[in-house]
């Protein structure tokens, strides 16, 4: 009884005492998965080769890491968000409305979005018209090409005679995703452009505008499939009519299996998407409080390993990760904005 | 009248209804034995699956260099700073002198893991005197030659369909013929945290997680939940407040785990201000969750106690805790300890609740106590599985197969302590 007693009581001291605590000596990030791969790494080689703390990483999607990286100042709030887009001018306002008023804007690279499917079959050649035929909600009327129906097509042959007659199925990350937002954005908004007509309401009427090229048809043919991509990758092998989009890293890895579609004549390959030919591709970035980096132990050096040669040049460890790299400007540009802490001006 | 029935269900000629009888009996035993071939099936396919794709992970592929440890490039003053990097590279040219073309040269350096220069630096550090001497060290291979030594790359592809070069695979071949590479037992995924490169990748960060998580739980949670069931089944009042304490206590039981990891999220992270991501947290939101479990075990093994126990000691003369202290609980802990053990399983393999308290992380370091970040065992499963390289796979399932094995190894131990200590009244 004794014991147990002197159990309870050391229990309960332990729950008490731990909220006195203060000072954080490791870096807290947050943000994107799909920068997750590549900040994981270059924190690792922090860690390791500087022998400081390990940062923390924690994979909460772009806008998760916003929500976060905004409510505050101080060693309870993260000191980065990774972020596959910009931020958004309502996220500014969070942050400033909390005192984040001093945010640098960090640009690490690219990201190809790919469309792939099984090696056992042969890649599709697609426009992004293609793409948004199959897999937008409402489709221009083929019979009235001024009106707008429900998606009518089930095979790709349906939607342009080039393409092969197999069923129109494909696995998906959620609307939570950043890769989702990327992809309606740069495939299928691109693709509803090529109609002059939803071009044209872009100007008359905005929202209605991001609802036809933002709406993914929600009959079954659009899978959503998690945020696991891996899982993405078992399935396409299982069953070759389907395609899969995720990022080119998860192609890069699994080249062996899995091959990109062709979208307007660019193969997703790592030279087409540093060039910026491949029209699929998106800017990664991060995001630093200006307020944290004298405080938390171990800031600058994270942000000088990012923004070394080493790691996200030419020939760097994140190329290797699958990262493509940005042209040599850029990166001297945004290795100087790091080392002068310059922060970005709030909207 | 009586005596014609009895004679016509004689059992040695069975009439039709009974015959109907036995055969609908028989029926209905094959049914539940059917229904208990079909589960074991399941998790014997289970198993099988996970052990079939895990057990390589026990195993990893080390490369043998003859490393010279330069006189100077140990001038610097600290041993760390020396260009560990850059001796792993001049061992593997001077194995490999045809070796020139720059773009050659990277692929060959591929072979070797980037952790193999902190072996170096582990090496020199452990004992410096080998500065100036040459020595042969065993060093992690990269995870595509590892895949490829365990056969999950096809060799027979064309170049361009595998992640290992023609060339490439012609040096491996050597390195294997001239026995320097091998598969040697993998103690580095006993011994390291998270990592993203595989082959460093290791279950020891998430089991110091899991284990100092689980100490808070069990340490709130066995006494308040002992405390409680004793309360309510020896001392309280029958009355409606009682009744809605009960009722609540049954519906907690059966609240979905995320819905614990919201409140943690709100009152211990953000009212309390304790740090995100640490096994305190962890702990504290498992507590909430397991409480009801062990109150309901608790009250359970409480009231399987006879009352004639708890007559006996009042009735020469102990008092009403004397009894409950000194002869129930000591004959419920049994059963009170089977309840614990379960909901410790329970907490075990628990990943919703901790997602949003900022445990599914990146976390490198090994844990040291309970306010440093930390993962647990099911979070680094989830990550490793979610992670693009190939030869993470096989770690996921490896992870499983240890998750599993603390799993059983609760689970018997529960069992056990029933069996050993259980009292037949």
């Amino acid at each position: 009884m004794k014991v147990k007693s002197i159990l309870a009581a050391s229990a309960l001291t332990l729950a008490m005492t731990v909220p006195a605590m203060a000072a954080r000596d490791y870096i807290s990030i947050v943000g994107s998965s799909t920068v997750y791969p590549f900040a994981t790494v270059v924190a690792e080689q922090f860690g390791k080769t500087t022998g400081s703390k390990t940062p923390k990483i924690e994979s909460t999607g772009s806008g998760g890491g916003f929500k976060l990286f905004c409510s505050g100042v101080g060693v309870n709030f993260p000191d980065i968000t990774n972020a596959s887009r910009a931020i958004k001018s309502s996220e500014m306002k969070t942050c400033a409305d909390n005192g984040v008023n001093e945010i640098v804007e960090v640009k690490i690279g690219y990201d190809g979005i790919v469309l792939a499917n099984s090696k056992t079959v042969a890649p599709l050649n697609l426009t992004r018209k293609d793409i948004f035929l199959a897999l937008a909600k409402e489709v221009p009327d083929p019979a009235n090409p001024e009106k707008l129906i429900a998606n009518p097509y089930k095979t790709w042959k349906d939607v342009n005679s080039a393409l092969p007659a197999t069923k129109i199925e494909v696995l998906g990350p959620p609307p939570t995703s950043g890769t989702r937002d990327a992809f309606v954005e740069l495939a299928m908004e691109n693709g509803a452009k090529t109609f002059d007509f939803i071009k044209n309401m872009k100007a008359t009427d905005k929202k209605e505008y991001k609802k036809i090229c933002h709406t993914v048809r929600e009959d079954g043919v659009y899978i959503e499939a998690g945020e696991n991509d891996n899982l993405i990758v078992q399935k396409l092998q299982a069953n070759p009519n389907a395609l899969g989009i995720f990022g080119f890293s998860f192609l890069d890895q699994n080249a062996d299996v899995i091959q990109g579609a062709v979208i307007e004549g660019e193969a997703p390959t790592f030279e087409g998407i540093a060039k910026g030919s491949y029209p699929v591709s998106r800017p990664l970035f991060f995001y630093v409080k200006k307020a944290h980096v004298d405080v938390i132990p171990g800031m600058k050096g994270y942000l000088g390993e990012f923004t070394s040669e080493k790691a996200w040049g030419e020939s760097g460890y994140l190329a290797d990760k699958g990262m493509i790299p940005m042209p040599e400007e850029e990166r001297k540009m945004y290795n100087e904005n790091v080392a002068s802490l310059k922060i970005m001006e709030m909207k | 009248m009586n005596t014609t029935e009895t004679t016509k269900t004689n059992l040695l000629t069975p009439t039709k209804r009974l015959k109907r009888r036995y055969r609908a009996e028989k029926w209905f035993k094959r049914l539940g034995l059917t229904a208990i071939a079909l589960s074991l099936s399941f998790v014997a396919f289970l198993f099988f699956t996970i052990f079939s794709d895990g057990y390589t992970a026990f195993q990893q592929s080390y490369i043998e260099l003859d490393v010279h440890f330069k006189a100077e490039e140990f001038t610097q003053e600290k041993l760390a700073s020396a260009n560990y990097p850059g001796l792993v590279k001049e061992a593997m040219s001077t194995m490999f002198p045809e070796v020139t073309s720059r773009q050659e040269k990277k692929q060959l350096y591929n072979l070797i893991s980037p952790a193999a220069a902190y072996k170096l630096q582990d090496t020199v550090e452990a004992d410096p005197k080998i500065i100036g001497t040459t020595q042969k060290v065993w060093v992690l291979a990269d995870d595509d030659v590892d895949m490829l030594m365990k056969g999950k790359i096809d060799r027979n592809l064309s170049q361009g369909d595998r992640r290992i070069r023609n060339n490439q695979l012609a040096w491996i071949d050597r390195l294997v013929k001239e026995k320097r590479l091998e598969m040697k037992f993998n103690k580095t995924f006993f011994m390291t945290g998270d990592s993203r490169e595989p082959e460093l990748a290791g279950i020891l960060g998430a089991v110091k997680g899991s284990f100092l998580t689980l100490l808070i739980t069990l340490s709130l949670s066995f006494p308040i939940g002992v405390a409680a069931a004793v309360y309510l089944e020896e001392f309280a009042p029958e009355n409606k407040w009682t009744d809605l304490i009960e009722i609540n206590i049954n519906n907690l039981a059966a609240v979905p785990s995320i819905i614990f990891g919201l409140l943690g999220l709100a009152i211990f992270i953000n009212f309390w201000g304790l740090p995100r991501s640490t096994p305190v947290v962890g702990g504290l939101v498992l507590t909430l969750m397991t409480l009801p479990t062990i109150i309901i075990a608790g009250r359970a093994s409480l009231k399987s106690v006879p009352p004639s126990i708890r007559e006996a000691a009042l009735g020469i003369g102990a008092s009403k805790m004397q009894t409950v202290t000194h002869h129930v609980l000591p004959l419920a802990m049994p059963g009170m300890l089977t309840g614990t053990i379960i909901g410790m399983a329970q907490a075990l393999g628990e990943t919703a609740p901790l997602l949003m308290i900022g445990m599914v992380a990146f976390i490198v370091d090994v844990p040291g106590s309970i306010t440093d970040p930390a993962a647990v065992l099911p979070v680094q499963i989830y990550l490793w599985a979610d992670s693009p390289e190939r030869a993470f796979t096989e770690k996921t399932s490896a992870a499983i197969m240890i998750l599993l094995t603390f799993l059983i190894t609760m689970n018997s131990l529960a069992v056990f302590l029933r069996k050993k200590f259980e009292t037949k009244w």
